[in-house]
């Protein structure tokens, strides 16, 4: 079959859904949006695993390698005579043909729960009318050919977010949270611009495999080029990577662009299972994923995205385990496995089994997807029964919602890293990436490990166990069309974990072989088992040992609760700082120098208008006075002058 | 014998005959009298510098011709104009259309 054929109806067919459900949806078929959205998408999942099958497993191997296909290309934008060419296009290599799996199956899931989840809302349609957009942008931008593609779709992303997540536009709150998801991006994307400017004045041309292929390659002139000249002591090569890693870390939300992560929980549950859990924050590590081969060149980049990362998994864990709002607890849970992505990548060597790292990361992503969606949308089904988002108003609740109950529980041993769940493969496959690659990384992840035991089992025994709260519920626990994801994610959640990953995904293409050793993985699930025995004990049944520990970590608990005061940091930084010192004399500027200029202009024409308007008097004799008057000074001119 | 500078002075006087009548009445009628007076000191000119310089031709006489066309026309306008302000200003003194003043 033609690949730029059902490749291209990959991103068409959720762009038009997007555009009938936009434009007709609120009025002529507000009741069908639902099911038109989640129609296309069951299209779309299907050929997405169609393409997955006849890449993996027909034709997407080589002698041996996986190679990637440009499945469609089409010139653009061209600038200047065959200088630099930005070519829209296909692309399909193994991570972007996984990424199509997990995004339209998320996606196909969080269509069939809002048909219920959402059902009651005013604004049904436009709903799905964004979702479809999210879908084609996050589509869009996995299949990108060329790092300006990407930007594009990278932008398209944000927006449908900023939508999102501002969806009750009426709640003050939540507008305020999309605003700041999407300037904090915006920010981050700043430096992503520059990073690419950089990349595409040395390397001459912003085509993924090209940039790639220059810059692999030693003798090029890119590469000497980009290694010679440099900035503050480093190359440009590392600038520029840097500069993209920003904009990747701005997306994934990695320390310290994290901040609007936890806010962006304002959206509607599914939509943070879709966008802020399973696709769009895991854009930054495909990015750097994309560019692997090129990061992995330059040690000072790869070191930071390796410790950025390692930062983040650790400090979103310790934030995580003093939040009481469910989806909170699940945004800093999010932040920290994205963080074991991005240090996996950042240990990571290239090629064959020093490529391990890539592989996990990559395997993380994939079943981090499955699960951590389903959490999200175990949380929503829990937040539709109990109405509130704090875990202190819950409890019991696993006599009302055996099968959130049964899904969840498996999601928090999934995520927490149980055998034989599919958590435990990926996580374990990352641990021992980074023990051969960074030793301390290693340690930091195993504490990470611990802690996200912990926590997720003190969310799990707060919602399910301990007390009955009162709930006036007049509904059971959920419709047919939410329960289902949780059982298809369930199931997959537990099934991921034995796909033979890096058969298909690594580093250079080339399949390898992984193994379990069993003696390296005791001390995680030491660390797992110790977790969940702790949360057992504080939080099976009401008492008062958190309190006492809390009290005794005294100040570490309270900055931990206040997330590490890092939201009033940036809000002294910008307010404080930025508006005093730059904003306000920038006003004094504008107001004073640009628009004085401007009035000033108007003000002279004024008064010289002023000072001759009364020749313009109104009376014809003056006006035939005046001709007369020009007559006669002519003709002198020209009788005495003109010679 | 009527000479050419006879006649410069007729149409001199004339010219500024019209002129003064045009700078002082404030009637637009009037006014555009005076106009016809000028446009005609002119074409006694023409035809005076015909039959005194080039006897043996005939330019001057059709430039006379012509402005005495243009000068029908313009009368017919500028009367239609004068009669739309008078519907307007119920006046046709040139004092009261002040609508377009600054």
């Amino acid at each position: 079959m033609n690949y730029a054929q059902f490749t291209a109806l990959l991103l068409l067919l959720p762009l038009a859904s997007f555009t009938v459900l936009g434009i007709w949806g609120r009025k002529y078929i507000r009741q069908a949006s639902g099911i038109i959205g989640t129609t296309v998408l069951l299209v779309i999942t299907a050929l997405s695993l169609y393409a997955a099958y006849s890449y993996f497993l027909v034709d997407g191997q080589t002698n041996g390698t996986y190679q990637p296909i440009i499945a469609l290309q089409l010139p653009w934008l061209q600038f200047g005579y065959q200088q630099l060419s930005i070519d829209m296009g296909i692309l399909l290599d193994p991570i972007s043909v996984m990424m199509l799996v997990v995004i339209s199956v998320v996606s196909l899931m969080v269509h069939i729960f809002s048909l219920g989840y959402m059902k009651d809302e005013e604004r049904y349609s436009t709903y799905f009318a964004f979702l479809s957009l999210f879908t084609f942008s996050m589509l869009g931008l996995v299949i990108s050919v060329n790092i300006f593609q990407i930007y594009m779709f990278w932008e398209l992303v944000g927006v449908s977010s900023y939508l999102l997540i501002g969806f009750f536009f009426t709640k003050p709150s939540a507008v305020a949270a999309s605003k700041k998801a999407f300037i904090v991006t915006r920010f981050a994307d700043l430096g992503f611009l520059i990073g690419i400017l950089i990349l595409g004045i040395q390397c001459g041309t912003l085509d993924f495999m090209s940039i790639i292929e220059r810059l692999t390659n030693p003798q090029s002139e890119a590469y000497i080029g980009m290694t010679s000249t440099g900035f503050l002591g480093l190359s440009s090569l590392t600038w520029a990577l840097i500069l993209v890693f920003m904009g990747g870390a701005g997306k994934s939300a990695m320390f310290p662009l994290h901040i609007w992560l936890p806010d962006a929980m304002e959206g509607p549950t599914p939509v943070s299972a879709l966008i802020h859990a399973a696709t769009m924050v895991v854009a930054g590590v495909y990015l750097v994923a994309r560019l692997f081969p090129v990061f992995q060149l330059d040690e000072i980049a790869q070191n930071i995205v390796a410790w950025t990362g390692a930062t983040s998994a650790l400090f979103a864990a310790i934030i995580a385990t003093t939040q009481t709002d469910i989806k909170r607890v699940l945004a800093y849970s999010t932040m920290s496995q994205i963080g074991y992505m991005m240090f996996a990548l950042g240990v990571s060597g290239y090629g064959g089994e020093a490529g391990l790292g890539f592989t996990a990361s990559m395997f993380h992503l994939f079943t981090h997807a499955f699960f951590k969606s389903l959490l999200f949308l175990g949380a929503g089904a829990v937040i539709h029964y109990a109405h509130s988002n704090d875990m202190l108003h819950m409890g019991g609740l696993r006599k009302y919602m055996p099968v959130t109950h049964a899904t969840f529980l498996l999601a928090c041993l999934a995520i927490a890293g149980v055998p034989p769940l599919s958590g435990f493969f990926s996580k374990e496959e990352i641990l021992l990436a980074a023990w051969q690659g960074n030793k301390a990384i290693y340690f930091i992840a195993l504490g990470t490990a611990g802690l996200t035991a912990f926590y997720m089992f003190r969310l799990y025994f707060m919602i399910f166990w301990q007390r009955d709260k009162h709930y006036h519920s007049d509904h059971g626990e959920a419709p047919f069309s939410m329960k289902l994801p949780l059982l298809v994610l369930g199931a997959l959640t537990v099934g991921t974990g034995f796909i033979p990953f890096a058969q298909w995904v690594s580093s250079d293409g080339k399949p390898f072989e992984t193994a379990l050793h069993l003696d390296f993985s005791a001390a995680p699930i030491a660390m797992v088992v110790a977790g969940i025995g702790l949360a057992y004990s504080f939080y099976r049944k009401e008492n008062d040992k958190p309190a006492r520990l809390s009290a005794a970590l005294g100040s570490l608990y309270r900055s931990a609760y206040n997330k590490f005061y890092i939201d009033e940091l940036y809000l002294f930084v910008t307010h404080k700082i930025i508006f005093r010192f730059i904003g306000r004399p920038a006003a004094w500027a504008d107001r004073n120098l640009v628009d004085g200029t401007v009035n000033g202009l108007a003000t002279s024409t004024e008064n010289a208008a002023g000072a001759i308007k009364g020749w313009q008097s109104g009376k014809v004799q003056h006006y035939a006075l005046y001709f007369f008057g020009g007559v006669l000074v002519l003709a002198f001119l020209f009788i005495y002058l003109w010679k | 014998m009527v000479s050419i500078s006879h006649i410069l002075l007729l149409s001199t006087a004339l010219f500024f005959i019209g002129m003064y009548g045009l700078f002082t009445r404030r009637n637009m009628i009037a006014m555009l009298m005076s106009i016809e007076l000028i446009l005609n000191s002119i074409n006694i000119n023409f035809v005076a510098f015909n039959k005194y310089l080039w006897p043996g031709r005939l330019d001057g006489i059709f430039f006379t011709i012509f402005i005495i066309t243009i000068a029908a026309a313009e009368a017919a306008i500028a009367i239609a104009i004068i009669i739309n302000l008078y519907r307007s200003q119920l006046s046709i003194d040139a004092e009261d259309a002040t609508e377009l003043k600054y």
